[in-house]
């Protein structure tokens, strides 16, 4: 037992800087559930506070790979502004099938941000600029396509499930929908199987693992966690598409990151752009391809909250890109560049989305909500910082 | 032990966690006089530096420190500095944007309160550029300057904060032989005028300057040489606790074989610049050859290699490139490296590596398909590649999943050479390949290049270290203003001729 609480606190502190982010996650949610008498993680409104993320994260999760190679994309909320705007046009006033119209503001947003990269990578302003531009000129488009009609209330079914369906439950079993029981065994069995997995690779390799016992503990603390959202979601409405969109997109880039070469060069471009281009990589080719990736998430972004709101604003998304910074901040993306996480920038999206949800819920004024807002962001970043110079010192013996 | 000692360090025991980094150490410098610290990388030398200079603060450290006569406590570096003490460090710490002056004044301004005399600081500036026997407008911005010229500007600096004690590290690593020549010659000028100087080198030759020559090694000083005692042999002998009876290992002469890279009217113009960086360049490489480039810093000698391999700093070029008798075209780095050519940089730091990935990942970077399928890294093969690697080269280091940020700098640049092994090159461009290791690594180094070639490879090398280049060598093509000014036969070599035509 003594060594094993040793354990556990030496690898706590040499990982302090990926868990830091969970305990102000748990902290955050605690701290709600007590002060609104446990409404905070009712089903109900944990239901709520994903689709609230959502759009958030889907955004945050494009922004660190922009930050990774070291630049920023301020066009976001924009690009999400007027492709909701589009979307609506096409599919109310054109009469387009939503089916078609989403690919079709989908492959624009790509584009935009494809411009905004080539203003960057090939004619070389600074990104701040370029998407700063693309911020004003994409919100003045929004007034061009919703000119004649005003605000665009959106009638669809595919928007309506977007926005705010779930997927069938199928049957009920143990007072929970079944598809939610599946998706929550599936996810726990493969969480297990992968640790298991990896552990065997790395003691092939004589590399560092958990201890055995610690590990056993991580499997159960994360289970049990899965088990409990499971258990929640299922008891109300189940799992809603916001949550698949999020979902399938932290799973395409977490893998992409990762694994891939393509993700692999991202990261060296971030890290050293000189060192990477002498490599064979083409910085100019990543540039392009990371502010697609941007241009096409925030067109995702877009939709989800044109579906949310079923209809389009002349204000959708203002503001979206700092929300989105600040997500990819608070999940551990470092500005210097070559550092980050996209499973981070979606934690840190969801402690920005919780930290609004439970202070409204307080009916604390927006003055407050932006205060703590700011404060709580500056604070994670500071965090970040510290701990990483904490480690620096320990090894640069 | 000195007599007259300007400084006195005292069992000096500086520790980093699980490391002595300096172990009981201590060392004397006399009033007015030269003293070089030598060692390989690690020894502690500019751990020592640190402590000294109060970059390591008063407190992190065992032992007394006694300078010009005051056991001093210095907590930053500012604190050394207003008693007298300066170190320059390899990395220059001047600004780029600003000019000469504004550089030599940074941060003791010429004031009266807040506001800058700006005609005072200019006269000083001037001054003090005279003092370094530098010809320059003090208006000029430091970015627009050689590194030769950045160097005695940083010795301006010193000089105008009323130094005392003047501590330069690796200061001629960068430099080419003529601006070396010249930084040492102005060293003893200073002694002249009374300042002591510390001076950390590789270059076991620039000793001829030194009093007294101290030797570290793993933390502790191994031994202080006196002027009459000072030997090239002796100190290596001590640096690496052996004796190494050649510094160059032997290979047998080389035997002409096929053309493998034929470069024609290769011109190539640099717009940051504003200068032709090369003109009418023609030379072919054989395989199983080393082809050196000597010349001048600035010669294009880089530039040269750079504009070859793909033209990665974007220069107006044009040349007809031949491998093996086809023509080819390299529009990006990559395309160079799908031919089988590979450039190792020069500065492996900002161009070489990715310092914060660890050491596979930086091993595997060029050539990921190799370890990939379906565009997925399999980490399993990236895993058996470096280690290979790591094993081959020697690489020391605890993990391959150690941050190459924390390997020293002959380990760095093994990773550096490993990742372009690891694409399989048939020509390897090695710009620099010893900048800043120790005598061991390089030993291991210029092992590897016979090796290499034996196999087939055929290497081009760029070097400022005259004597590395003339022994490592088959041919010499001798650079100078962008063009090539001479090609030098085994036969020909000699320092002499190549400075001749370098500074032609």
């Amino acid at each position: 037992m003594q060594t094993l609480i040793k354990d556990f606190w030496l690898i706590f502190r040499n990982n302090i800087r990926d868990y830091g982010m969970y305990i102000a996650l748990a902290g955050i949610f605690i701290f709600f559930t007590i002060t609104t008498g446990g409404l905070f993680v009712s089903s109900r409104n944990i239901f709520n506070l994903i689709q609230q993320t959502g759009f958030i994260a889907v955004g945050s999760i494009g922004m660190t790979l922009i930050i990774v190679i070291r630049h920023i994309d301020l066009s976001v909320g924009s690009i999400a502004g007027v492709v909701g705007a589009m979307a609506a046009v096409l599919i109310v006033s054109y009469g387009m099938p939503a089916a078609i119209a989403l690919p079709v503001v989908l492959v624009f947003g790509a584009l935009a941000g494809l411009l905004t990269g080539f203003l960057v990578a090939k004619v070389g302003i600074p990104a701040f600029v370029a998407s700063l531009g693309g911020m004003f000129a994409y919100r003045g488009l929004i007034f061009n396509f919703l000119q004649s009609t005003g605000t665009l209330g959106v009638n669809d079914p595919l928007i309506e499930a977007i926005g705010r369906g779930t997927i069938p439950g199928l049957a009920t079993v143990f007072g929970m929908q079944l598809t939610s029981l599946i998706v929550g065994l599936f996810a726990i069995g493969w969480l297990i199987y992968s640790e298991l997995n990896n552990r065997q690779k790395k003691i092939e390799y004589n590399f560092d693992v958990l201890p055995k016992n610690l590990m056993i503990i991580k499997l159960i603390f994360i289970s049990t966690i899965i088990a409990v959202v499971t258990y929640v979601l299922g008891a109300y409405r189940g799992i809603s598409w916001v949550l698949v969109i999020v979902g399938v997109v932290v799973f395409i880039y977490h893998f992409m990151t990762t694994k891939t070469v393509l993700g692999r060069h991202i990261f060296a471009v971030g890290g050293n752009p000189e060192a990477s281009e002498l490599s064979g990589i083409s910085v100019e080719k990543i540039t392009y391809f990371v502010f697609s990736s941007m241009g096409f998430l925030s067109a995702l972004s877009g939709i989800m909250y044109l579906a949310r709101l079923q209809s389009a604003t002349f204000t959708a998304g203002e503001g979206l890109e700092l929300q989105v910074i600040a997500g990819a901040f608070v999940g551990g993306t470092s500005a210097a560049g070559g550092i980050g996480k996209v499973t981070g920038s979606m934690i840190g999206a969801l402690v920005m989305a919780s930290l609004i949800n439970g202070m409204q819920m307080l009916s604390l004024g927006s003055n407050i909500q932006n205060i703590i807002s700011g404060v709580v962001l500056v604070l994670a970043v500071i965090f970040d910082v510290k701990t990483r110079n904490m480690k620096k010192i320990e090894k640069s013996a | 032990m000195a007599t007259n000692p300007i400084l006195e360090m005292t069992h000096i025991t500086k520790t980093f966690p699980g490391v002595k980094a300096l172990d009981d150490v201590s060392f004397s410098v006399e009033k007015g006089s030269i003293h070089f610290i030598v060692g390989e990388n690690g020894a502690g030398k500019s751990t020592l530096m640190k402590v000294l200079s109060g970059i390591h603060k008063y407190g992190s450290y065992e032992g007394d420190i006694n300078f010009d006569g005051e056991i001093r406590q210095f907590s930053r570096i500012d604190d050394s500095e207003a008693a007298g003490l300066v170190i320059i460090n390899q990395e220059l710490a001047l600004i780029p944007e600003m000019t000469v002056y504004e550089n030599i004044f940074l941060a003791h301004e010429v004031s009266k309160g807040q506001v800058i005399d700006w005609n005072e600081t200019i006269h000083r500036a001037s001054e003090e550029l005279n003092r370094v026997q530098l010809t320059i407008n003090p208006g000029l911005k430091v970015k627009d300057l050689n590194v030769g010229q950045q160097q005695l500007v940083e010795i301006a600096k010193a000089l105008s904060k009323k130094v005392k004690l003047l501590i330069l590290d690796e200061p001629t690593a960068a430099l080419n032989e003529n601006d070396s020549e010249r930084l040492l010659n102005l060293l003893v000028d200073l002694k002249e005028e009374g300042i002591t100087c510390i001076m950390i080198s590789h270059k076991l030759k620039e000793t001829i300057i030194a009093d007294r020559v101290t030797v570290m090694r793993d933390g502790k000083t191994i031994s202080t040489l006196e002027k009459d005692e000072i030997e090239e042999a002796r100190i290596i002998k001590d640096m690496v606790g052996r004796s190494i009876d050649d510094i160059y290992p032997k290979r047998p002469d080389y035997v002409p074989q096929d053309v493998i890279l034929d470069v024609a009217n290769l011109t190539a113009f640099d717009h940051r610049t504003d200068r032709y960086v090369a003109k009418d360049v023609n030379f072919q490489l054989r395989r199983g050859e080393v082809m050196g480039l000597a010349g001048l810093m600035g010669a294009g000698r880089s530039e040269i290699a750079l504009a070859v391999f793909g033209n990665p700093k974007k220069f107006t070029m044009d040349a007809t490139i031949k491998m093996q008798g086809e023509n080819v075209t390299f529009k990006h780095p990559s395309d160079a490296i799908k031919h089988g050519l590979f450039y190792v940089s020069e500065d492996r730091k900002s161009e070489g590596l990715v310092l914060k990935k660890d050491v596979k990942e930086n091993i595997t970077l060029s050539n990921l398909s190799k370890i990939a399928k379906n565009f997925v890294i399999d980490k399993n093969s990236e895993i058996q590649a470096a280690d290979e690697y790591v094993k081959k080269m020697n690489v020391k280091t605890p993990s391959l999943e150690q941050l190459v940020f924390y390997l020293s700098g002959g380990n760095q640049q093994k990773v550096s050479i490993s990742k372009a092994l690891f694409v399989g090159p048939k020509i390897l461009i090695l710009d620099e390949p010893t900048r800043g290791i120790d005598v061991g690594a390089k030993f291991e180094i210029y092992t590897l290049i016979n090796q290499l070639i034996a196999e087939g490879m055929s290497i081009i090398m760029i070097s400022s270290e005259l004597p590395e280049l003339l022994a490592m060598s088959d041919r010499l093509l001798v650079v100078a203003e962008g063009e090539i000014k001479k090609e030098l036969k085994k036969a020909e070599f000699s320092p002499e001729t190549v400075m001749k035509y370098a500074t032609s």
